[in-house]
C-alpha cells in the first residue's frame, strides 16, 4: 500500500512551490484536497504558458494539480468558512501560502486551527521568513534567484548575472516543504499533538547552494567566479568540468583526469600535470580542449571517450531526448484522463516503492468538482 | 524533540546526491553514520570537489558531512561485512548510491538485508535505474543535466546549451530520496513494515522539469526558445529577466507594459500594448536601453510601491549584508573532534518555530570507529 494512503491533506497554496508539496503527498498515497476559491478557483488557473489550457485551466496548472480532488469555497463566506473549519477537523495536514497575517484576520492561523485539530499539521510557505524587512516582499521565484546570489553561478565570467531558466526557488522549497511535512507526521507520530511546518523560498535557493556558500565563507569571503570560457558549468570545479560544441552537436565532460583525457583526445597537456593547475588555470586548459573538440562529431567524441572510461555525454534537446527508447521503458511519461475523458501526457513521481512507479491516471479536477463527495465522506454528520 | 530522534541510518554513499539526504536526514534528528572505505573514504573528501581544502578534506565534503559520524570498514572482506551486517541490524534506514548491481556483488542486496532485518527502509540513488542500455553509464549531473535538455532553458537564445552551475540533480535526488524514506518510516509507524525505496538522477530530472516537459508532450513537440537577450524563463513573455542598471542589475518578474511604460516613463514601451509573446525580444531590447539610463535603487524606489514585482540582484557579499538575510540565522558554525571550526548553512525547514542547529562538523575517516564496535558489540 501507498505510505501515505489514509492521510487527508487540504491544500489553501497557491501557485508553484506548495501546490508541487501537494502533488508529492498525492503520489505517496494522500488524499489531497485544493480548497478553491468558487467559479475562478486556484489563481494558477488562470496562469498559462504558450497559452496552453486544457479544460478551462491551464496546462501549467494541470502539470501541478493532477492527482488531487477540489473543493470550493469563500472563506469570506461565514458558512463556506464553517465548512472548511468542519473539514479541518477531520483533516491531518493543511498548507497554505498566503502572505503573513492573511489567515489571521479569516481566523485560520495555526492557533485557531489547534483548538479544532489539535493533531493538525499546519504547513506554511513564505516568499523569505515571516519577520524581517523582507517578509511581505513578493515571493517570486526570479525575485528570490536574484537576491540569493544564485544569478552569479551560471554561464561565463564576462556576462551579466544568469537565472536558472526554472522555477528552482519554488521546486526546491516544494522539495523542503514535502520533507517538511513528512517529518511532522513521525514527530505527531510520536508525541500525538499538532506540529507546526515553515519553509520560505530563499531559505531553500541559499539550501542548494550550501557548498558554494560554505565554501565562500571559509576562503576568506572570496567570491565565486564563473569560468572565462563559454560552457563553463560550476564555480567550484576545475577542466575539463563543463560543456564543449563539436563539428555537430555538444558533448559534456564531467571531472575526469586531464593527462588521460588530452592523450585520449590529442591534444598536449603535459604542461599541466599539477593537478593544482586544473583549477587555476582551468580556462586556458579548457580553451586548448574546446579548440581540439571542434575537429570531430559528438558521437564520435563519445564513442572514444566512453572507451576509455571518460566521464563524458551527448547534450540532448527534447525532441533527442523524446526519441530515446528508454523514455518509454522506463514509463517516464504518464497520461491522465479528467472526468470528462481528456486525456493528457506528463510526467509522474520521481519515487519507486518497493519496486513500483507511484503511477496516477487522475487528472487535475475541475473547480469545486468533489464538493458534493467530500460532503457524503466528512460533513455530514 | 527533533523528529527523527531515536532512528540510525546507515549511510554507504558517496559524493552529493545521497550524502545530501542523510544531511538532511540527520538535521532533522536521525543518527547518520558514514560506512567508508579504509584509507581513502567517500571520494569526496579528496577528489575533484572544490579548489578550497580546509582542515584536509575539500570545502564540499565538510559542507555535506556535517552532524555525521564515520565508520571506516571495508565491508569487501569477510569480516567486515560480518561487521557491517550486525549494524545493519540494527538500523532503521540504510541508503547506498552505487551502480546496479553492485550492492548485490557485495551481498547487501535488497532481498539479501531484508534477512538480517525484515522491517529496514533500504534506499539507494541511481543514475538512470535499472535500465540495460543505461546502467553502467557514470550518474554523473552535468551528464544528467545534458542528456535531460535542461541545458537548453537557461543563458540566452545564441548562448548554445548552458548549465546551471551547480550539482542540481544531485540535489533533487536526494530531496526525493529523503521524501521517500520519511514516508515510508511514516508507514513503518502505522503499519510496521519495511520498504525499498529508489530514486534515479534521470528521474529526479524529469521531474524537476515537469512543466516544460508537460507543455513539450502537448504542444505538438515545440522546442523551447529562449530569448535573444535577459532570458529567464524560455517560456514566459517579458519583462521576465534581469537587466543592467547604471550600477548594477534588476530583476523584472511581472508587469503590464503601459504600465512599465508610464512607471519607468519609458515612450517606446508604448508600441506594445498588449504585449504579446512573439514580440517578446523587442519588448526587452527597449527595456534592456531603457533601464541603463538609471541606477537600481532609482528603478526600485518606483517599481516597488507600484507593487511590481522585481529586486535587485545581489552577491553573497550583499546579501550577507542585509537584515532580510540576518533574521534568517542561516549561518551555523560547526565544530571537528580536533576542534577544527567552520561557517556553514543550516537545514532550510523549521518545525514548531524553531531551526535545527547542530554544532557537529563532519567526522575525519573512520574516526567514530571505537564507539560504534563498542556500543554495538562487533
Amino acid at each position: 500500500m501507498k505510505p501515505l494512503e489514509g492521510l487527508v491533506v487540504l491544500e489553501f497554496c497557491q501557485f508553484l512551490a506548495g501546490p508541487s508539496a501537494g502533488l508529492k503527498l498525492a503520489d505517496l498515497g494522500a488524499r489531497v484536497i485544493k480548497i478553491e476559491r468558487p467559479v475562478k478557483g486556484e489563481a494558477c488557473r488562470q496562469l498559462s504558458i504558450k497559452d496552453l489550457f486544457v479544460d478551462d485551466s491551464s496546462l501549467l496548472f494541470h502539470t501541478i494539480n493532477r492527482n488531487k480532488e477540489s473543493f470550493a469555497a469563500d472563506l469570506k463566506n461565514s458558512d463556506d468558512l464553517a465548512l472548511v473549519k468542519k473539514l479541518i477537523g477531520k483533516a491531518d495536514i493543511m498548507t497554505h501560502n498566503f502572505r503573513p497575517g492573511v489567515m489571521e484576520k479569516i481566523g485560520l492561523a495555526f492557533d485557531d486551527v489547534k483548538t479544532i485539530n489539535s493533531k493538525i499539521i499546519y504547513g506554511v510557505v513564505t516568499g523569505y521568513g515571516e519577520k524581517g524587512p523582507w517578509a511581505g516582499k513578493p515571493g517570486q521565484d526570479l525575485l528570490v534567484q536574484s537576491l540569493s546570489g544564485l544569478t552569479w553561478l551560471s554561464g561565463k565570467k564576462s556576462q551579466p548575472p544568469v537565472p536558472f531558466g526554472l522555477a528552482v526557488a519554488d521546486l526546491m522549497c516544494g522539495n523542503h516543504f514535502t520533507q517538511g511535512i513528512l517529518a511532522a507526521l513521525l514527530k505527531r507520530a510520536k508525541t500525538g499533538k499538532g506540529v507546526f511546518v515553515e519553509v520560505s523560498l530563499l531559505e531553500s535557493i541559499l539550501d542548494v547552494q550550501f557548498e558554494i556558500i560554505t565554501t565562500y565563507l571559509n576562503n576568506e569571503k572570496k567570491l565565486p567566479e564563473r569560468g572565462a570560457i563559454q560552457g563553463s558549468a560550476h564555480t567550484l570545479l576545475s577542466a575539463p568540468y563543463g560543456i564543449y560544441k563539436t563539428q555537430q552537436g555538444y558533448i559534456a565532460l564531467a571531472m575526469g583526469d586531464l593527462q588521460h583525457i588530452g592523450k585520449i583526445i590529442g591534444v598536449d597537456l603535459d604542461q599541466f600535470q599539477d593537478k593544482a593547475l586544473w583549477f587555476s588555470s582551468r580556462d586556458t586548459i579548457r580553451q586548448i580542449l574546446v579548440d581540439q573538440l571542434l575537429s570531430n562529431t559528438a558521437d564520435n567524441w563519445i564513442e572514444l571517450l566512453n572507451k576509455n572510461g571518460i566521464w563524458c555525454g551527448k547534450v540532448m534537446n527534447y525532441n533527442e531526448l523524446g526519441n530515446q527508447k528508454f523514455v518509454r521503458d522506463l514509463q517516464l511519461k504518464q497520461t491522465v484522463r479528467n472526468t470528462d475523458n481528456i486525456a493528457l501526457t506528463t510526467t509522474r513521481s520521481p519515487i519507486q516503492l518497493d519496486g513500483k512507479l507511484l503511477l496516477h491516471s487522475k487528472a487535475a479536477p475541475k473547480v469545486g468538482e468533489d464538493n458534493q463527495k467530500i460532503h457524503q465522506s466528512f460533513l455530514n454528520d | 524533540m527533533k523528529p527523527l530522534e531515536d532512528y540510525l541510518v546507515i549511510d554507504f554513499s558517496q559524493f552529493l546526491s545521497g550524502p545530501s539526504a542523510s544531511l538532511r536526514l540527520a538535521d532533522l534528528g536521525a543518527r547518520v553514520i558514514k560506512i567508508e572505505k579504509p584509507d581513502t573514504g567517500d571520494i569526496c573528501r579528496t577528489l575533484y570537489t572544490s579548489d578550497l581544502i580546509m582542515n584536509g578534506e575539500s570545502s564540499v565534503f565538510h559542507t555535506i558531512n556535517r552532524n555525521k559520524e564515520s565508520f571506516a570498514i571495508d565491508f569487501k572482506e569477510a569480516d567486515g561485512l560480518l561487521k557491517i551486517k550486525k549494524l545493519i541490524a540494527k538500523a532503521d534506514v540504510m541508503m547506498h548510491n552505487f551502480r546496479p548491481g553492485v550492492m548485490e556483488r557485495i551481498g547487501l542486496s535488497y532481498e539479501e538485508v531484508l534477512e538480517i532485518n525484515p522491517k529496514i527502509i533500504y534506499a539507494a540513488i541511481s543514475g538512470y535505474g535499472n535500465h540495460p542500455d543505461l546502467k553502467s553509464l557514470p550518474g554523473q549531473d552535468l551528464l544528467l543535466q545534458s542528456m535531460t535538455a535542461l541545458t537548453w532553458l537557461t543563458g540566452n537564445q545564441e548562448d548554445g546549451p548552458v548549465a546551471m552551475g551547480l550539482s542540481i540533480v544531485d540535489m533533487l535526488a536526494g530531496a526525493h530520496l529523503t521524501q521517500g524514506i520519511l514516508a515510508s518510516l511514516y508507514r513503518k509507524t502505522i503499519h510496521n513494515t519495511g520498504a525499498l525505496v529508489e530514486v534515479s538522477m534521470l528521474d529526479s530530472a524529469f521531474d524537476f522539469q515537469f512543466e516544460t516537459i508537460t507543455t513539450y508532450f502537448n504542444d505538438g513537440g515545440e522546442l523551447p526558445v529562449r530569448t535573444k537577450n535577459n532570458n529567464a524563463h524560455a517560456y514566459l513573455g517579458a519583462p521576465y529577466g534581469i537587466y543592467q542598471t547604471q550600477n548594477g542589475y534588476l530583476a523584472l518578474a511581472m508587469g503590464s507594459i503601459p504600465v512599465l511604460a508610464e512607471l519607468l516613463q519609458c515612450n517606446e514601451l508604448l508600441a506594445f500594448p498588449e504585449n504579446k509573446f512573439s514580440l517578446r525580444d523587442e519588448i526587452k531590447t527597449v527595456l534592456a536601453q531603457h533601464l541603463q539610463t538609471q541606477n537600481t535603487e532609482y528603478w526600485l524606489g518606483i517599481l516597488e510601491p507600484a507593487d511590481i514585482w522585481c529586486a535587485n540582484v545581489l552577491n553573497y557579499e550583499q546579501l550577507f549584508e542585509e537584515e532580510g538575510f540576518k533574521v534568517l540565522e542561516f549561518i551555523q558554525n560547526v565544530t571537528m573532534q580536533d576542534g577544527y571550526s567552520y561557517a556553514t548553512t543550516r537545514c532550510p525547514i523549521k518545525i514548531d518555530g524553531k531551526i535545527f542547529t547542530s554544532s557537529k562538523g563532519s567526522p575525519k575517516l573512520g574516526q567514530d570507529n571505537e564507539t560504534i564496535i563498542k556500543e554495538f558489540a562487533l
